[in-house]
């Protein structure tokens, strides 16, 4: 049995159990803070780190998707700092992979486009790095283009937690990691993929795409993960 | 075993190395051995054969001297002569000597400062023991203080003692180890782990690999006392799979141990069972970060995770794990042994006990070296490292690896310890130390630094990511002489925000090298950017070519 926590964010007065985190118990209220590897339904990680906040009494920044809430707790959304801190680490996901809004699938629907517009990043200050990545169009269904990957492992989590095939995984380090299917073989080789799409669905950007999609065709629907999870939530 | 039977085994053992009148024992740490060393163990035993006197010289395998640049060393017991930068020709004239004056040309002056001043506390065997084997260890009084701390104290007893010798984490934090043993302890759960960090990673350290080489038995002892103080049934030695002897012999000593009954079911009797084993890391730096580390034991991907949960409280498979550096450990025994106080009486007042470091760079001593806390760096360098070769001039020494900085000559009278250190812009950091002489450029230093953490990034979190990647970027182009002051500004901004935002410390620390060298060698900097000079001469200056 959780307690019950009464904390400020803000300033403003909310209450929180304390097993949530910072960022449930903000959403709840009304109270925005970005996100990009964070979605509801599949476990937080704290990559992006977009939903740092600062909390008062503690000199780190914390990640609001994996703070639990405690007694007393004054937290902060909002900030010169934070703002600074968020546009450059987007900017740095646009300047690190090979994102050209307007020959993509997803312009218009993407998350990382939107956070972009939502943080008035208009140009981006950090050289491009240019990196040279492949195109894997051997699935008969869907196509992953690593250029366009923020490596959120919001798929390698769908795949693992939800659809329980574990297709999907991280190799390499640095700027070098990329996501793969099974042993890096090719996703259409993959005797573990099921073919689901929930990876496709839950991708923030439009480097995992249903073939045929033409620019700005690609929209995604997750909204099954919030039901999946409400589901298990209720079965617990 | 129960302590009388370990009493009588160490007995025996003595008896039987007394027996030999002399015993010459050969290093055959990882750079003695590169050097020849089991060679020059087979010549010595062929020497001994052949004047028949096996029966009253010993040979034997031994641990590191700390002098590594002058190996490989051997010594003679008990008359306690050293020799250096031996060869197998040496054996028989070492051999002959025995009974005469020791061999002029290859004697080591054991009176010389390097040996003198340095406080031994981890290393007290000084190389003396076979790490191979048990019955050495024993001999020299090892396992009972585990079998006394099992059979007279409880655990509140041992992390009280802890406690009170301010002991601190040597993994580079110096975070209090009586807390975090007393946290693991407190820890709900039934099932603990206990883990030892050996990913030893900083480039030039290598502090922890001769500890884990040299004492491997002292390593796994502090251990056992650790799981009994915080109940655990269970633990792993993590060490890095290049360091493949520290491996062998850590494998060998849990074997021995277990075939004494130090480890298993029900040791000496009590309820208390440990099992130990070793797991290898597969050579990714960030594996030394204790949630990569639990993550690479458990089978994942050695990616970090945020921090809380504490380890302490939901580690190894979720469980309660204490995870502590070699070091660490290796402290354990002595203190429990000599007592709380005598150890909390080494050191500063904030800062207790004796540090082991691995001198490396422009010094004329090569080697390890422990030292009591609060002694300065100019005593570090010119006493016992003999100060800085071919008459050139002290630069700056590097403490902390890639999450460390750069201190200049005017904090050479500043004692080491970790407060101090960290005023200054640097850590104490796990305990490599580079010293840098004039011919070192300071944004070659950095860019060296940066291009290690930026192939170490994990990869999971931007700011680390792509941030290190950015930064090496710059320095690369500072480096160059193509660099504007611009440039500079954004390197400033990267810094900045890298430290505040990344999921590790890997990350956090990250940009430490540049912030340091930049804090004490910003002109550097300048004279690469606008004046288009490498000052050291070490930078290959691109010139831009006129256009026609």
């Amino acid at each position: 049995m959780s307690r019950v926590a009464t904390l400020k964010i803000n300033g403003q007065d909310v209450s929180g159990r304390e097993d949530e985190t910072i960022l449930e118990v903000a959403r709840e209220n009304g109270i925005p803070i970005p996100t990009l590897c964070q979605i509801e339904g599949l476990s937080n990680v704290g990559a992006c780190r977009l939903c740092l906040v600062e909390v008062t009494g503690i000199s780190k920044l914390l990640p609001a998707c994996t703070t639990r809430v405690a007694e007393g707790m004054e937290v902060r959304t909002e900030s010169d700092r934070l703002t600074h801190y968020r546009r450059m680490a987007v900017e740095m996901l646009f300047a690190e992979g090979n994102h050209i809004c307007s020959v993509c699938v997803s312009n218009g629907h993407c998350e990382l486009q939107g956070m972009a517009v939502a943080l008035g990043i208009d140009h981006i200050h950090l050289p491009y790095l240019a990196p040279r990545r492949g195109v894997d169009a051997s699935h008969e269904r869907f196509t992953f283009d690593a250029n366009r990957c923020i490596l959120c492992t919001r798929c390698v989590r769908v795949c693992d937690e939800i659809e329980g095939a574990h297709t999907w995984d991280v190799m390499g380090r640095g700027v070098g990691s990329v996501v793969i299917t099974d042993l890096n073989e090719r996703w259409g080789d993959s005797p573990t993929c099921t073919s689901c799409g929930k990876c496709v669905q839950t991708c923030p950007t439009g480097a995992l795409f249903i073939k045929g999609s033409a620019v700005g065709e690609m929209t995604k629907r997750n909204t099954f993960l919030t039901y999946i999870a409400q589901m298990r939530g209720n079965l617990k | 075993m129960n302590p009388e039977e370990l009493h009588s085994l160490a007995e025996e053992r003595r008896e039987a190395l007394d027996q030999f009148q002399h015993r010459v024992v050969v290093c055959t740490g990882t750079a003695c051995q590169a050097a020849q060393s089991q060679k020059i163990i087979e010549a010595l035993d062929g020497v001994v054969k052949e004047r028949g006197i096996n029966g009253r010289c010993a040979v034997s395998a031994g641990g590191c001297r700390g002098l590594c640049s002058a190996g490989p060393m051997v010594a003679v017991e008990p008359t306690d002569v050293l020799y250096q930068g031996v060869t197998p020709d040496d054996a028989a004239s070492i051999i002959d000597s025995l009974e005469s004056e020791p061999v002029k040309a290859l004697t080591c002056d054991t009176s010389a400062p390097f040996f003198t001043r340095q406080k031994r506390v981890v290393l007290e065997y000084e190389g003396r023991l076979n790490p191979e084997s048990i019955d050495d260890y024993i001999a020299a009084g090892g396992f009972s203080t585990f079998v006394r701390v099992l059979t007279e104290m409880t655990s509140s007893d041992v992390i009280e003692q802890i406690r009170q010798s301010g002991l601190g984490g040597r993994g580079g934090a110096g975070y209090s180890t009586a807390l975090k043993w007393s946290t693991v302890a407190k820890a709900l759960g039934t099932a603990k782990y206990v883990i030892c960090n050996g990913d030893e990673g900083d480039p030039g350290a290598f502090m922890d690999r001769s500890v884990m080489e040299d004492y491997p038995f002292k390593v796994l002892e502090g251990m056992m006392i650790a799981a009994f103080a915080v109940g655990a049934q269970e633990g792993f030695v993590y060490v890095r799979a290049e360091y493949p002897l520290a491996v062998k012999r850590l494998k060998q000593a849990i074997r021995q141990a277990e075939k004494y009954s130090l480890l298993g079911n029900n040791i000496c009797g009590t309820s208390f069972s440990l099992k130990l084993d070793v797991r290898l890391g597969a050579g990714a730096f960030v594996c030394g970060e204790e949630t990569a580390l639990i993550a690479s034991i458990e089978g994942k991907r050695g990616s970090p995770r945020p921090r809380p949960p504490y380890p302490a409280e939901s580690g190894l498979w979720g469980c309660p794990t204490l995870i502590n550096n070699v070091e660490t450990y290796a402290n354990v025994v002595p203190i429990l042994r000599e007592g709380a106080e005598w150890f909390a009486g080494i050191g500063t007042e904030r800062s207790k006990g004796t540090k082991v470091f691995a001198l490396s760079g422009a010094i004329v001593n090569t080697g390890l070296i422990e030292v009591p806390m609060g002694i300065t760096l100019r005593e570090i360098i010119y006493d016992i490292g003999g100060g800085i070769p071919d008459g050139k001039r002290f630069k700056a020494v590097q403490t902390g690896g890639p999450s460390g900085g750069c201190i200049p000559e005017q904090y050479l009278d500043m004692p080491v310890d970790y407060q101090s250190l960290a005023q200054v812009g640097s850590i104490m950091g796990s305990g490599g130390m580079i010293v840098m002489d004039e011919s070192s450029c300071m944004v070659d230093v950095a860019k060296f630094f940066m291009e290690f953490c930026m192939t170490e990034s994990c990869g999971k979190c931007i700011p680390c990511r792509v941030g290190t990647a950015q930064m090496y970027r710059l320095l690369d182009k500072i480096s160059q002489g193509r660099a504007r002051l611009q440039d500079l500004e954004v390197l400033e901004e990267l810094c900045d925000m890298v430290k505040h935002t990344s999921l590790c410390g890997l990350g956090q620390a990250a940009p430490n090298p540049i912030l340091s060298t930049l804090r004490y060698f910003r002109e550097e900097y300048l004279a690469h950017i606008v004046d288009h000079v490498c000052p050291a001469g070490v930078c290959k200056i691109a010139h831009e070519e006129i256009a026609l």
